[in-house]
């Protein structure tokens, strides 16, 4: 019998590069699928349906699902959709682009994430295709001179200086305020905007708190233990985040692991208001406060989007994820009626002119400065209380008080 | 920075320690005696995961009960991979099985996807919020489950290595493959057995990891490079080495995230490896081929 092949111990080159390859190769292997249906525009609707931010892509799409039946009540013409997955990663954000325009898309709705709505927008300018941002508070997306890129989303300048003017309208109300936070934030493109974004707006407001500690974590952390050891030990009265949903939902069992109960969480991302947050956390979940841009509940196309939101997914409440998409889309076939072409050109030319004020955001409704920035757009502070979102701030807009401090963790039932 | 911060911290990365080691073992194991390296590692650990979360969705079933049956089918899954895919792939070249090992990792990875979607999955125990308070030290109560649960799985194989005669057998085959033959025992069989030992590992890792994780299809890939960076740094074949690899790899993150930056943890891990290939490339416990 001959001897058989027997590599010896020794760690080889090509072992530790085969390693490396086998989790290279197999992260990028998911599946990837483009779709189309019907006719009339092409849009490709580009979101993070898988990795590690697809909850709230696959939230995002429920606002694509409702909006066509709504959008046909409007007398706007049908969008033949062309779904495309990012897979929450930047140049796969890219490189689907490049398809979706390769197959025919004559417009781009995306991508929830700053860094991969970046790459996209890089793609829709280099191929004259126009890109609706849903949801990506990067300032310098629209800071590129770009002629083909529109965000219908506030900056993260926009959403900070609501959220500092919000919270002091919160601790007037309740007559209470920290006096120390320890900012806690994810370290993707949108969490480091954020980040440099409060250290320029922050002393503008004369907050009543000051930040003890910047605590910075990976975006796809599967363990905040560390972090979260680090925030209670710093001694802070509350919490200040800027997070994505399984990161919130990380941070949520930490603190009631580690038995800390701030006097306040307050989030100016994604994450604790979700209905996959909810869900999982159950009473966990009440209290937190998130200063994001919302909805406003007593205009007329909102109410029909939550009407429709609730037939397709009973339970579910309607969030920052649907509305945006949503609003994308009604720019895209708002745009198309009026531009009465599927030209790109045309399309731009036709976005860089809206005007509707028949929407579902807060303000005084769409449309875009020189930049493609939607500059109107207002903030507002939102608590979760029994598995609903209530809106506490601004004032004027409330449906309910504030419930202050945070009820602690362990004395929920 | 208060001390018990510090021992806190050291604590729980030591916990998670144990569970690195736990999983790294399996990979270990299978290449101290086939010489294959398993590149689905990670991924097979993602299937125990998934049957976990099966049996608690539908029975509510804890995982850590359920840790001898989900072990038992990844070591038949183990058993029949290597007899039916892997041993003829054992003589030919090194690239070869990597090829086929990333392949099998790429067909679970988008089965998983297929079957179960991207959304991430968990199990919530009646635990798994709860945690020891000993003086300034809390301690969360299901880490402390999940590293005595690995300590036991990874007690229960050495001890089945070192008394019973198949693994007697078994550590023959690694030490003097021709010797092993000449005696008459049966390397294919024993190579098959092997495969299921450390498949069985994996399994036993990944209901245990389930209960500190959510598993998605996505997380396999990562898992078998942390496996990688914990038994190359402990020492390739060595089953000590993964154990002793897992906890510096665990403590080093934890204490790397506290005293620098949460998001330089990964960073730090990493310089370990490089240290090690630079100045021990044969791992801390490694033996060299010299």
């Amino acid at each position: 019998m001959s001897r058989r092949h027997r590599p010896s111990l020794d760690i080889t080159r090509r072992q530790v590069a085969g390693g490396l390859g086998a989790g290279i190769v197999a992260a990028v292997a998911p599946f990837n699928i483009a779709s189309s249906q019907g006719a009339g525009l092409k849009v490709g609707v580009l979101l993070p349906r898988s990795g590690v931010q697809a909850g709230i892509g696959q939230d995002c799409q429920r606002g694509v699902e409702i909006a066509s039946g709504i959008l046909k009540d409007m007398g706007l013409p049908e969008l033949s959709l062309m779904n495309g997955d990012t897979e929450s990663n930047v140049e796969t954000a890219r490189s689907r682009a490049e398809r979706l325009i390769g197959e025919g898309a004559q417009l781009l709705v995306g991508a929830f994430d700053s860094g991969q709505t970046t790459a996209i927008a890089q793609v829709a300018e280099q191929k004259g295709v126009p890109l609706v941002i849903n949801i990506a508070a990067a300032p310098p997306i629209t800071e590129q001179g770009y002629k083909f890129v529109f965000r219908n989303f506030p900056t993260a300048g926009m959403i900070l200086s609501d959220a500092f003017a919000n919270q002091k309208a919160i601790f007037e109300s309740t007559g209470s305020a920290p006096r120390s936070v320890v900012f806690m934030h994810v370290n993707d493109t949108f969490g480091v905007a954020m980040q440099k974004g409060i250290d320029a707006v922050m002393p503008k407001f004369n907050m009543p708190y000051k930040i003890v500690e910047t605590i910075a974590y990976d975006p796809a952390a599967r363990d905040l233990s560390v972090e979260v050891a680090k925030a209670k030990a710093t001694g802070a009265e509350a919490l200040l985040t800027v997070s994505r949903l399984n990161d919130a939902i990380l941070l949520t069992r930490e603190l009631v692991k580690q038995r800390w109960s701030p006097q306040a969480i307050l989030s100016m991302g994604p994450g604790w208001y979700e209905d996959q947050y909810i869900k999982t956390l159950g009473k966990l979940a009440d209290d937190p406060l998130s200063f994001v841009p919302w909805y406003d509940p007593n205009k007329k196309l909102s109410q029909q989007l939550e009407a429709a939101l609730a037939k397709a997914y009973p339970g579910i409440n309607l969030n920052t994820n649907h509305i945006y998409t949503f609003e994308a889309l009604l720019v895209a076939a708002d745009a198309f009626k009026r531009a009465g072409s599927s030209e790109p050109k045309a399309l731009a030319d036709a976005i860089r002119t809206t005007n509707i004020e028949n929407n579902v955001s807060i303000g005084p409704g769409i449309r875009f400065d020189a930049k493609g920035q939607n500059d109107a757009l207002k903030n507002a502070g939102i608590q979760n209380r029994n598995g609903k979102l209530l809106t506490v701030a601004p004032l004027s807009a409330a449906n309910a008080k504030t419930v202050w401090p945070l009820t602690p963790y362990d004395k929920r039932a | 920075m208060p001390a018990s911060i510090l021992v806190n911290v050291a604590v729980s990365g030591l916990l998670t320690g144990f569970i690195y080691g736990l999983m790294a073992l399996g990979l270990s194991v299978i290449f101290g005696v086939v010489r294959v390296v398993n590149f689905a590692h990670g991924e097979m650990m993602t299937i125990a995961m998934y049957l976990a979360v099966v049996l608690f969705s539908a029975y509510h079933l804890d995982p850590l009960l359920m840790m001898l049956p989900i072990a038992a089918v990844l070591f038949a899954l183990g058993y029949v991979m290597q007899r039916g895919l892997i041993n003829p792939f054992i003589a030919r070249p090194e690239h070869s099985q990597f090829m086929l090992l990333v392949a099998v990792a790429l067909i679970i990875v988008n089965s998983l996807l297929l079957i179960f979607g991207p959304d991430a999955r968990s199990v919530q125990t009646s635990y798994a919020y709860d945690s020891f308070q000993v003086g300034p030290i809390i301690i969360d109560a299901t880490k402390l489950y999940a590293a005595a649960a690995a300590a036991a799985v990874a007690a229960g194989l050495f001890a089945f290595f070192r008394y019973s005669l198949t693994g007697k057998a078994i550590r023959a085959c690694a030490d003097n493959y021709q010797g092993a033959l000449v005696v008459g025992l049966d390397v294919t069989r024993l190579y098959a057995l092997t495969f299921g030992l450390g498949a069985a590992c994996v399994g036993a890792a990944g209901c245990i990891m389930v209960l500190l994780l959510d598993v998605t299809p996505a997380l396999g890939p990562s898992y078998t490079l942390l496996a990688f960076v914990v038994v190359i740094t402990g020492g390739l074949g060595s089953m000590p080495g993964a154990l002793l690899g897992g906890m510096l790899i665990g403590v080093t993150e934890a204490l790397a995230g506290l005293l620098f930056t949460p998001s330089a943890k990964s960073m730090f891990a990493f310089g370990m490896l490089v240290l090690v290939l630079l100045f021990r490339p044969q791992g801390i416990l490694g033996k060299s081929a010299s």
